[in-house]
Protein backbone atom coordinates (compact mmCIF):
# COMPACT_ATOMS: atom_id res chain seq x y z
CA UNK A 1 0.00 0.00 0.00
CA UNK A 2 2.80 2.36 1.02
CA UNK A 3 4.60 1.60 -2.23
CA UNK A 4 1.42 2.34 -4.18
CA UNK A 5 1.05 5.76 -2.53
CA UNK A 6 4.70 6.59 -3.24
CA UNK A 7 4.24 5.52 -6.85
CA UNK A 8 1.06 7.59 -7.15
CA UNK A 9 2.70 10.69 -5.65
CA UNK A 10 5.80 10.34 -7.83
CA UNK A 11 3.66 9.92 -10.93
CA UNK A 12 1.59 12.96 -9.99
CA UNK A 13 4.67 15.10 -9.44
CA UNK A 14 6.25 13.97 -12.68
CA UNK A 15 3.05 14.59 -14.60
CA UNK A 16 2.62 18.01 -13.01
CA UNK A 17 6.21 19.01 -13.75
CA UNK A 18 5.98 17.87 -17.34
CA UNK A 19 2.70 19.78 -17.70
CA UNK A 20 4.31 22.91 -16.29
CA UNK A 21 7.37 22.78 -18.51
CA UNK A 22 5.03 22.07 -21.38
CA UNK A 23 4.02 25.70 -20.99
CA UNK A 24 5.94 27.29 -23.84
CA UNK A 25 8.29 30.19 -23.34
CA UNK A 26 5.96 32.47 -25.26
CA UNK A 27 3.01 31.49 -23.09
CA UNK A 28 4.97 32.13 -19.91
CA UNK A 29 6.13 35.53 -21.09
CA UNK A 30 2.56 36.37 -22.06
CA UNK A 31 1.33 35.47 -18.58
CA UNK A 32 4.01 37.61 -16.94
CA UNK A 33 3.13 40.45 -19.27
CA UNK A 34 -0.57 40.10 -18.48
CA UNK A 35 0.23 40.36 -14.76
CA UNK A 36 2.23 43.50 -15.30
CA UNK A 37 -0.33 45.01 -17.61
CA UNK A 38 -2.56 45.57 -14.61
CA UNK A 39 -0.24 48.44 -13.67
CA UNK A 40 -1.14 51.48 -15.72
CA UNK A 41 1.06 53.89 -13.80
CA UNK A 42 2.87 54.25 -10.53
CA UNK A 43 4.85 56.63 -8.38
CA UNK A 44 7.49 54.83 -6.36
CA UNK A 45 9.50 56.29 -3.50
CA UNK A 46 12.89 54.88 -2.67
CA UNK A 47 16.57 55.23 -2.03
CA UNK A 48 19.31 54.91 -4.60
CA UNK A 49 22.85 53.76 -3.93
CA UNK A 50 25.48 54.23 -6.63
CA UNK A 51 28.48 51.94 -6.70
CA UNK A 52 30.67 53.05 -9.57
CA UNK A 53 34.39 53.05 -8.93
CA UNK A 54 34.94 56.70 -9.91
CA UNK A 55 31.65 58.15 -8.64
CA UNK A 56 31.48 59.07 -4.97
CA UNK A 57 27.88 59.88 -4.17
CA UNK A 58 25.71 59.64 -1.07
CA UNK A 59 22.56 57.55 -0.93
CA UNK A 60 19.88 59.57 -2.72
CA UNK A 61 16.16 59.82 -2.02
CA UNK A 62 14.43 59.25 -5.32
CA UNK A 63 11.02 59.04 -6.88
CA UNK A 64 10.33 56.92 -9.94
CA UNK A 65 7.40 57.72 -12.19
CA UNK A 66 5.99 55.20 -14.65
CA UNK A 67 3.17 55.50 -17.14
CA UNK A 68 2.07 52.92 -19.65
CA UNK A 69 3.32 51.98 -22.14
CA UNK A 70 6.94 53.06 -21.76
CA UNK A 71 7.31 56.39 -19.97
CA UNK A 72 9.65 56.17 -17.02
CA UNK A 73 11.47 58.87 -15.07
CA UNK A 74 13.70 58.86 -12.02
CA UNK A 75 13.91 62.11 -10.05
CA UNK A 76 15.86 62.81 -6.90
CA UNK A 77 15.29 65.18 -4.01
CA UNK A 78 17.78 68.06 -3.89
CA UNK A 79 20.79 66.85 -5.72
CA UNK A 80 22.45 65.44 -8.77
CA UNK A 81 22.83 61.84 -9.83
CA UNK A 82 24.63 60.09 -12.62
CA UNK A 83 22.58 57.18 -13.93
CA UNK A 84 23.70 54.64 -16.50
CA UNK A 85 22.17 55.31 -19.91
CA UNK A 86 19.63 52.71 -20.91
CA UNK A 87 20.00 51.06 -17.54
CA UNK A 88 17.83 52.51 -14.83
CA UNK A 89 15.51 53.97 -17.43
CA UNK A 90 14.55 50.42 -18.33
CA UNK A 91 11.98 49.15 -15.89
CA UNK A 92 10.45 45.72 -15.64
CA UNK A 93 7.47 46.54 -17.83
CA UNK A 94 9.53 47.99 -20.61
CA UNK A 95 11.34 44.67 -20.98
CA UNK A 96 8.12 43.20 -22.27
CA UNK A 97 6.85 46.26 -24.00
CA UNK A 98 6.46 44.98 -27.50
CA UNK A 99 5.26 41.66 -28.89
CA UNK A 100 7.89 41.92 -31.57
CA UNK A 101 10.19 39.20 -30.30
CA UNK A 102 10.76 35.49 -30.31
CA UNK A 103 10.85 33.78 -26.94
CA UNK A 104 13.17 30.82 -26.67
CA UNK A 105 13.23 28.41 -23.77
CA UNK A 106 16.76 28.07 -22.45
CA UNK A 107 16.14 25.70 -19.58
CA UNK A 108 15.82 26.07 -15.86
CA UNK A 109 18.06 27.10 -13.01
CA UNK A 110 18.00 28.09 -9.35
CA UNK A 111 18.39 31.76 -8.52
CA UNK A 112 18.72 32.71 -4.84
CA UNK A 113 17.13 29.38 -3.92
CA UNK A 114 14.18 30.05 -6.22
CA UNK A 115 13.64 27.82 -9.29
CA UNK A 116 13.42 29.95 -12.42
CA UNK A 117 12.91 29.40 -16.14
CA UNK A 118 15.48 30.95 -18.45
CA UNK A 119 13.83 32.62 -21.41
CA UNK A 120 15.72 34.37 -24.17
CA UNK A 121 13.94 37.12 -26.08
CA UNK A 122 15.21 37.86 -29.56
CA UNK A 123 13.81 41.04 -31.11
CA UNK A 124 12.45 40.59 -34.60
CA UNK A 125 12.97 44.20 -35.56
CA UNK A 126 16.44 44.71 -37.04
CA UNK A 127 16.49 48.33 -35.88
CA UNK A 128 15.89 47.48 -32.24
CA UNK A 129 18.63 48.73 -29.89
CA UNK A 130 18.23 45.57 -27.85
CA UNK A 131 20.14 42.64 -29.29
CA UNK A 132 19.17 40.00 -26.75
CA UNK A 133 17.34 39.83 -23.45
CA UNK A 134 17.70 36.89 -21.14
CA UNK A 135 15.04 36.58 -18.45
CA UNK A 136 14.96 34.43 -15.35
CA UNK A 137 11.28 34.00 -14.63
CA UNK A 138 9.84 32.66 -11.39
CA UNK A 139 7.15 30.52 -12.97
CA UNK A 140 5.18 29.92 -9.79
CA UNK A 141 4.74 33.62 -9.00
CA UNK A 142 5.03 34.95 -12.55
CA UNK A 143 7.84 37.31 -11.59
CA UNK A 144 10.96 38.31 -13.49
CA UNK A 145 13.73 37.72 -10.94
CA UNK A 146 16.61 38.73 -13.15
CA UNK A 147 17.25 39.98 -16.65
CA UNK A 148 20.29 40.57 -18.76
CA UNK A 149 19.94 42.89 -21.73
CA UNK A 150 22.55 43.38 -24.43
CA UNK A 151 22.14 46.55 -26.43
CA UNK A 152 23.84 47.86 -29.54
CA UNK A 153 24.86 51.21 -28.07
CA UNK A 154 24.96 50.87 -24.30
CA UNK A 155 26.59 47.51 -23.73
CA UNK A 156 25.13 44.86 -21.48
CA UNK A 157 23.31 45.61 -18.30
CA UNK A 158 21.87 43.22 -15.77
CA UNK A 159 18.85 43.84 -13.61
CA UNK A 160 18.22 41.81 -10.50
CA UNK A 161 14.92 42.17 -8.68
CA UNK A 162 13.80 41.30 -5.21
CA UNK A 163 10.10 41.19 -4.49
CA UNK A 164 8.10 41.81 -1.35
CA UNK A 165 4.80 43.51 -0.64
CA UNK A 166 4.19 44.60 -4.25
CA UNK A 167 4.91 41.17 -5.79
CA UNK A 168 1.24 40.72 -6.71
CA UNK A 169 1.63 43.67 -9.09
CA UNK A 170 4.96 42.40 -10.38
CA UNK A 171 6.74 45.41 -8.92
CA UNK A 172 10.07 44.91 -7.13
CA UNK A 173 11.08 46.20 -3.69
CA UNK A 174 14.68 46.28 -4.75
CA UNK A 175 16.32 46.58 -8.16
CA UNK A 176 20.04 46.16 -8.72
CA UNK A 177 21.40 47.36 -12.05
CA UNK A 178 24.86 46.20 -13.09
CA UNK A 179 26.60 47.67 -16.11
CA UNK A 180 30.02 48.05 -17.67
CA UNK A 181 31.90 51.28 -17.00
CA UNK A 182 34.70 52.98 -18.88
CA UNK A 183 37.68 54.67 -17.26
CA UNK A 184 37.35 58.25 -16.09
CA UNK A 185 40.17 60.78 -16.16
CA UNK A 186 40.57 64.55 -16.29
CA UNK A 187 43.92 66.40 -16.59
CA UNK A 188 45.23 67.60 -13.22
CA UNK A 189 46.05 70.99 -14.77
CA UNK A 190 42.32 71.58 -15.20
CA UNK A 191 41.09 70.23 -11.89
CA UNK A 192 43.83 71.98 -9.83
CA UNK A 193 43.63 69.23 -7.32
CA UNK A 194 44.26 69.52 -3.61
CA UNK A 195 46.66 66.78 -2.54
CA UNK A 196 45.88 65.93 1.07
CA UNK A 197 48.93 63.68 1.26
CA UNK A 198 46.93 60.46 1.55
CA UNK A 199 47.98 57.55 -0.63
CA UNK A 200 45.64 57.15 -3.57
CA UNK A 201 44.27 53.68 -4.05
CA UNK A 202 44.69 52.23 -7.50
CA UNK A 203 41.19 52.12 -8.96
CA UNK A 204 40.27 48.75 -10.47
CA UNK A 205 39.82 48.90 -14.22
CA UNK A 206 36.79 47.61 -16.10
CA UNK A 207 34.96 47.00 -12.86
CA UNK A 208 31.22 46.67 -13.22
CA UNK A 209 29.18 49.58 -11.95
CA UNK A 210 26.11 49.04 -9.84
CA UNK A 211 23.06 51.13 -9.01
CA UNK A 212 20.79 49.79 -6.31
CA UNK A 213 17.29 51.17 -5.86
CA UNK A 214 15.26 50.13 -2.81
CA UNK A 215 11.64 51.12 -3.10
CA UNK A 216 9.76 51.72 0.13
CA UNK A 217 6.33 52.40 -1.38
CA UNK A 218 4.37 52.43 -4.61
CA UNK A 219 1.27 54.41 -5.48
CA UNK A 220 -0.28 52.27 -8.20
CA UNK A 221 -2.87 53.29 -10.77
CA UNK A 222 -3.61 56.65 -9.15
CA UNK A 223 -2.51 58.64 -12.19
CA UNK A 224 0.80 60.14 -13.28
CA UNK A 225 0.75 63.49 -15.06
CA UNK A 226 2.99 64.57 -17.92
CA UNK A 227 4.43 67.19 -15.57
CA UNK A 228 5.72 64.44 -13.29
CA UNK A 229 7.40 62.70 -16.21
CA UNK A 230 9.23 65.84 -17.41
CA UNK B 1 47.15 99.65 18.21
CA UNK B 2 43.51 100.17 17.22
CA UNK B 3 44.24 103.82 16.34
CA UNK B 4 47.22 102.76 14.25
CA UNK B 5 45.11 100.17 12.46
CA UNK B 6 42.40 102.75 11.74
CA UNK B 7 44.99 105.11 10.30
CA UNK B 8 46.44 102.36 8.10
CA UNK B 9 43.00 101.27 6.95
CA UNK B 10 42.20 104.88 6.12
CA UNK B 11 45.37 105.05 4.03
CA UNK B 12 44.58 101.78 2.25
CA UNK B 13 41.00 102.66 1.37
CA UNK B 14 41.83 106.23 0.38
CA UNK B 15 44.00 105.08 -2.48
CA UNK B 16 42.18 104.58 -5.80
CA UNK B 17 44.34 101.53 -6.61
CA UNK B 18 42.71 99.67 -3.72
CA UNK B 19 39.42 99.63 -5.62
CA UNK B 20 41.00 98.25 -8.80
CA UNK B 21 40.86 94.83 -7.14
CA UNK B 22 37.13 95.11 -6.39
CA UNK B 23 36.40 96.19 -9.97
CA UNK B 24 38.63 93.42 -11.34
CA UNK B 25 36.86 90.79 -9.21
CA UNK B 26 33.47 92.08 -10.31
CA UNK B 27 34.56 91.96 -13.98
CA UNK B 28 36.04 88.45 -13.74
CA UNK B 29 33.07 87.03 -11.81
CA UNK B 30 30.57 88.64 -14.21
CA UNK B 31 32.42 87.28 -17.24
CA UNK B 32 32.49 83.76 -15.78
CA UNK B 33 28.79 83.97 -14.91
CA UNK B 34 27.85 85.22 -18.38
CA UNK B 35 30.00 82.55 -20.03
CA UNK B 36 28.42 79.78 -17.96
CA UNK B 37 24.92 81.18 -18.45
CA UNK B 38 25.40 81.18 -22.22
CA UNK B 39 27.65 78.16 -22.72
CA UNK B 40 27.69 76.27 -19.44
CA UNK B 41 26.32 73.07 -20.94
CA UNK B 42 29.46 72.73 -23.07
CA UNK B 43 31.60 73.15 -19.98
CA UNK B 44 29.69 70.39 -18.20
CA UNK B 45 30.05 68.24 -21.32
CA UNK B 46 33.79 68.76 -21.17
CA UNK B 47 33.98 67.93 -17.46
CA UNK B 48 31.89 64.79 -18.02
CA UNK B 49 33.39 63.89 -21.40
CA UNK B 50 34.45 60.44 -20.22
CA UNK B 51 31.08 59.59 -18.70
CA UNK B 52 28.47 61.38 -20.79
CA UNK B 53 28.26 58.52 -23.29
CA UNK B 54 27.36 56.07 -20.55
CA UNK B 55 25.56 58.18 -17.97
CA UNK B 56 22.59 60.51 -17.82
CA UNK B 57 22.76 63.45 -15.44
CA UNK B 58 19.71 63.88 -13.22
CA UNK B 59 19.29 67.32 -11.64
CA UNK B 60 20.80 70.68 -12.54
CA UNK B 61 24.60 70.54 -12.39
CA UNK B 62 24.89 74.10 -13.68
CA UNK B 63 23.72 75.73 -10.48
CA UNK B 64 25.04 78.53 -8.25
CA UNK B 65 27.19 76.21 -6.14
CA UNK B 66 28.96 74.84 -9.20
CA UNK B 67 29.49 78.33 -10.64
CA UNK B 68 30.97 79.49 -7.33
CA UNK B 69 33.30 76.47 -7.31
CA UNK B 70 34.64 77.46 -10.74
CA UNK B 71 34.94 81.10 -9.68
CA UNK B 72 36.87 80.21 -6.52
CA UNK B 73 39.12 77.83 -8.43
CA UNK B 74 39.87 80.49 -11.04
CA UNK B 75 40.09 83.52 -8.79
CA UNK B 76 42.19 82.10 -6.00
CA UNK B 77 45.09 81.86 -8.45
CA UNK B 78 44.71 85.49 -9.55
CA UNK B 79 43.48 87.21 -6.41
CA UNK B 80 46.95 86.98 -4.80
CA UNK B 81 48.07 89.53 -7.42
CA UNK B 82 45.34 91.88 -6.24
CA UNK B 83 46.26 91.30 -2.60
CA UNK B 84 49.93 91.87 -3.38
CA UNK B 85 49.02 95.20 -4.99
CA UNK B 86 48.18 96.50 -1.53
CA UNK B 87 50.28 94.44 0.88
CA UNK B 88 53.54 94.84 -1.08
CA UNK B 89 52.95 98.58 -1.11
CA UNK B 90 52.55 98.93 2.66
CA UNK B 91 56.21 99.70 3.46
CA UNK B 92 57.68 100.15 -0.01
CA UNK B 93 54.99 102.72 -0.79
CA UNK B 94 55.95 104.79 2.26
CA UNK B 95 59.62 104.49 1.27
CA UNK B 96 58.77 105.54 -2.28
CA UNK B 97 56.92 108.64 -1.06
CA UNK B 98 59.73 109.43 1.39
CA UNK B 99 57.44 109.23 4.42
CA UNK B 100 58.87 106.05 5.96
CA UNK B 101 61.65 107.74 7.94
CA UNK B 102 59.25 110.38 9.17
CA UNK B 103 56.79 107.66 10.17
CA UNK B 104 59.25 105.76 12.32
CA UNK B 105 60.25 108.91 14.18
CA UNK B 106 56.77 108.86 15.78
CA UNK B 107 56.59 107.54 19.36
CA UNK B 108 55.35 104.14 18.25
CA UNK B 109 57.51 101.02 18.18
CA UNK B 110 58.49 99.68 14.78
CA UNK B 111 56.90 96.35 15.68
CA UNK B 112 53.52 97.96 16.39
CA UNK B 113 53.78 100.02 13.25
CA UNK B 114 54.52 96.95 11.13
CA UNK B 115 51.80 94.88 12.80
CA UNK B 116 49.20 97.58 12.19
CA UNK B 117 50.25 97.76 8.53
CA UNK B 118 50.09 93.98 8.17
CA UNK B 119 46.69 93.85 9.88
CA UNK B 120 45.41 96.56 7.54
CA UNK B 121 46.50 94.55 4.49
CA UNK B 122 44.90 91.42 6.02
CA UNK B 123 41.62 93.29 6.55
CA UNK B 124 41.79 94.38 2.92
CA UNK B 125 42.33 90.75 1.81
CA UNK B 126 39.37 89.56 3.89
CA UNK B 127 37.08 92.33 2.58
CA UNK B 128 38.10 91.39 -0.96
CA UNK B 129 37.20 87.78 -0.19
CA UNK B 130 33.80 88.84 1.20
CA UNK B 131 33.26 90.71 -2.07
CA UNK B 132 34.09 87.49 -3.97
CA UNK B 133 31.63 85.59 -1.74
CA UNK B 134 28.86 88.12 -2.41
CA UNK B 135 29.35 88.02 -6.18
CA UNK B 136 30.60 84.48 -6.64
CA UNK B 137 28.35 82.60 -4.24
CA UNK B 138 25.26 84.61 -3.35
CA UNK B 139 24.76 86.27 -6.77
CA UNK B 140 25.40 82.94 -8.52
CA UNK B 141 22.84 81.23 -6.24
CA UNK B 142 20.39 83.96 -7.21
CA UNK B 143 21.04 83.68 -10.94
CA UNK B 144 21.54 79.93 -11.34
CA UNK B 145 19.59 78.56 -8.39
CA UNK B 146 20.85 75.78 -6.14
CA UNK B 147 21.15 72.01 -6.43
CA UNK B 148 23.82 69.43 -5.72
CA UNK B 149 27.47 69.96 -6.55
CA UNK B 150 29.55 67.98 -9.04
CA UNK B 151 33.14 68.12 -7.88
CA UNK B 152 35.12 66.67 -10.78
CA UNK B 153 38.59 65.57 -9.79
CA UNK B 154 41.17 64.00 -12.09
CA UNK B 155 40.26 60.43 -11.10
CA UNK B 156 36.81 60.65 -9.49
CA UNK B 157 33.57 62.61 -9.46
CA UNK B 158 32.25 63.61 -6.06
CA UNK B 159 28.56 64.41 -5.87
CA UNK B 160 27.35 66.46 -2.92
CA UNK B 161 23.71 66.84 -1.89
CA UNK B 162 22.19 70.30 -2.21
CA UNK B 163 21.60 70.62 1.55
CA UNK B 164 25.17 69.59 2.34
CA UNK B 165 27.04 72.37 0.54
CA UNK B 166 26.49 75.82 2.04
CA UNK B 167 28.32 75.09 5.31
CA UNK B 168 31.24 73.79 3.26
CA UNK B 169 31.42 77.11 1.43
CA UNK B 170 31.53 78.99 4.75
CA UNK B 171 34.52 76.87 5.80
CA UNK B 172 36.08 77.15 2.33
CA UNK B 173 35.91 80.94 2.41
CA UNK B 174 37.39 80.88 5.92
CA UNK B 175 40.27 78.78 4.62
CA UNK B 176 40.67 81.05 1.60
CA UNK B 177 40.96 84.01 4.01
CA UNK B 178 43.93 82.28 5.70
CA UNK B 179 45.49 81.64 2.27
CA UNK B 180 45.12 85.26 1.17
CA UNK B 181 46.50 86.53 4.47
CA UNK B 182 49.58 84.36 3.83
CA UNK B 183 49.95 86.02 0.43
CA UNK B 184 49.54 89.41 2.11
CA UNK B 185 52.29 88.43 4.58
CA UNK B 186 54.61 87.42 1.73
CA UNK B 187 54.03 90.72 -0.09
CA UNK B 188 54.50 92.55 3.17
CA UNK B 189 57.79 90.72 3.79
CA UNK B 190 59.16 91.69 0.36
CA UNK B 191 57.91 95.21 0.91
CA UNK B 192 60.48 96.01 3.60
CA UNK B 193 63.38 95.44 1.20
CA UNK B 194 62.29 97.82 -1.53
CA UNK B 195 61.81 101.51 -2.03
CA UNK B 196 59.37 101.01 -4.87
CA UNK B 197 56.23 98.87 -4.61
CA UNK B 198 56.63 97.38 -8.10
CA UNK B 199 59.50 95.11 -7.04
CA UNK B 200 57.69 93.46 -4.08
CA UNK B 201 54.48 93.04 -6.12
CA UNK B 202 56.35 91.30 -8.96
CA UNK B 203 58.39 89.24 -6.49
CA UNK B 204 55.24 88.07 -4.66
CA UNK B 205 53.51 87.12 -7.87
CA UNK B 206 56.62 85.40 -9.22
CA UNK B 207 56.85 83.20 -6.12
CA UNK B 208 53.17 82.26 -6.39
CA UNK B 209 53.26 81.63 -10.15
CA UNK B 210 56.46 79.54 -10.03
CA UNK B 211 55.29 77.47 -7.05
CA UNK B 212 51.83 76.97 -8.58
CA UNK B 213 53.33 75.77 -11.87
CA UNK B 214 55.65 73.38 -10.05
CA UNK B 215 52.71 72.10 -8.03
CA UNK B 216 50.55 71.57 -11.11
CA UNK B 217 53.23 69.84 -13.20
CA UNK B 218 52.75 66.13 -12.88
CA UNK B 219 56.48 65.39 -12.68
CA UNK B 220 57.66 63.04 -9.90
CA UNK B 221 60.52 65.35 -8.83
CA UNK B 222 58.14 68.24 -8.15
CA UNK B 223 55.39 65.99 -6.81
CA UNK B 224 57.68 64.76 -4.05
CA UNK B 225 58.54 68.25 -2.82
CA UNK B 226 55.33 70.12 -3.56
CA UNK B 227 54.09 69.82 0.00
CA UNK B 228 56.95 72.16 0.92
CA UNK B 229 55.48 74.95 -1.20
CA UNK B 230 52.86 76.97 0.62
CA UNK B 231 50.98 77.39 -2.66
CA UNK B 232 50.13 73.65 -2.57
CA UNK B 233 48.28 74.27 0.66
CA UNK B 234 46.43 77.34 -0.64
CA UNK B 235 43.92 75.11 -2.43
CA UNK B 236 43.19 73.24 0.79
CA UNK B 237 39.68 74.75 0.72
CA UNK B 238 38.83 72.05 -1.82
CA UNK B 239 39.24 69.47 0.92
CA UNK B 240 35.93 70.67 2.40
CA UNK B 241 34.15 69.41 -0.72
CA UNK B 242 35.15 65.78 -0.27
CA UNK B 243 33.23 63.31 1.91
CA UNK B 244 34.18 60.28 3.91
CA UNK B 245 33.15 56.92 2.46
CA UNK B 246 31.49 54.05 4.26
CA UNK B 247 32.54 50.41 3.86
CA UNK B 248 30.47 50.13 0.64
CA UNK B 249 32.18 53.16 -0.90
CA UNK B 250 29.09 55.33 -0.44
CA UNK B 251 29.72 58.97 0.56
CA UNK B 252 28.54 60.06 4.00
CA UNK B 253 26.87 63.50 3.89
CA UNK B 254 27.97 66.02 6.51
CA UNK B 255 31.53 64.66 6.70
CA UNK B 256 34.92 65.87 5.48
CA UNK B 257 37.11 63.13 4.03
CA UNK B 258 40.44 64.25 5.42
CA UNK B 259 39.89 67.06 7.91
CA UNK B 260 43.31 66.60 9.60
CA UNK B 261 45.01 67.22 6.23
CA UNK B 262 42.96 70.38 5.64
CA UNK B 263 43.77 71.62 9.15
CA UNK B 264 47.43 70.77 8.58
CA UNK B 265 47.36 72.85 5.39
CA UNK B 266 45.78 75.73 7.31
CA UNK B 267 48.52 75.31 9.93
CA UNK B 268 51.24 75.41 7.26
CA UNK B 269 49.77 78.64 5.88
CA UNK B 270 49.54 80.19 9.35
CA UNK B 271 53.13 79.16 10.03
CA UNK B 272 54.24 80.85 6.80
CA UNK B 273 52.30 83.97 7.76
CA UNK B 274 54.02 83.98 11.16
CA UNK B 275 57.44 83.48 9.55
CA UNK B 276 56.92 86.19 6.91
CA UNK B 277 55.58 88.77 9.37
CA UNK B 278 58.05 87.77 12.11
CA UNK B 279 60.91 87.93 9.61
CA UNK B 280 59.74 91.33 8.37
CA UNK B 281 59.59 92.69 11.94
CA UNK B 282 62.98 91.19 12.83
CA UNK B 283 64.70 92.64 9.77
CA UNK B 284 62.91 95.99 9.86
CA UNK B 285 63.77 96.53 13.54
CA UNK B 286 67.44 96.28 12.59
CA UNK B 287 67.17 98.20 9.35
CA UNK B 288 68.76 101.57 8.81
CA UNK B 289 65.89 103.43 7.19
CA UNK B 290 67.23 106.09 4.85
CA UNK B 291 64.17 106.98 2.81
Amino acid sequence: MKQLITLFLTSYLLLHTSYSSAQTAAELVKKVKAKMDRVNDYVATGKMKTDVVFIKAPVANIKSYYKKPNRFKVKRDGGISLLPKGGVSVNVSSLLLSDDYTAIDAGQTILNKIPVRIIKLLPLNDNSDVVLTTMYIDEANLLIRKSSTTTKDNGTFDMEMQFGKYAEWGLPDKVIFSFNTKDYKLPKGITLEYDDGSKKQELPKNKKGKVEISYSSYIINKGVTDEMLK
Amino acid sequence: MWSLLKIELFKVFRRPRTYIAFIAVWAIVSLIQIAIYVDGAKYIDFVLKDVKDNFDVIGNPLNGYFVCFIILQTLLIHVPLLVALVSADMIAGEANMGTLRLLITKPVSRTKLLLSKFLASSVYAVILLIWIAILGLFLSMLIFGTDGLLNAKSYEIIILNGNDIFWRYILAFGFAAIALITVAALGFFFSIFAENSLGPIVATMSVIIVFTILTTLDIPLFQSVKHLFFTSHMIGWKGFFEMKLDADGVSIPGTIRNLPAVLRSAGVLLLHTFLFVGGAIFIFNRKDVLS
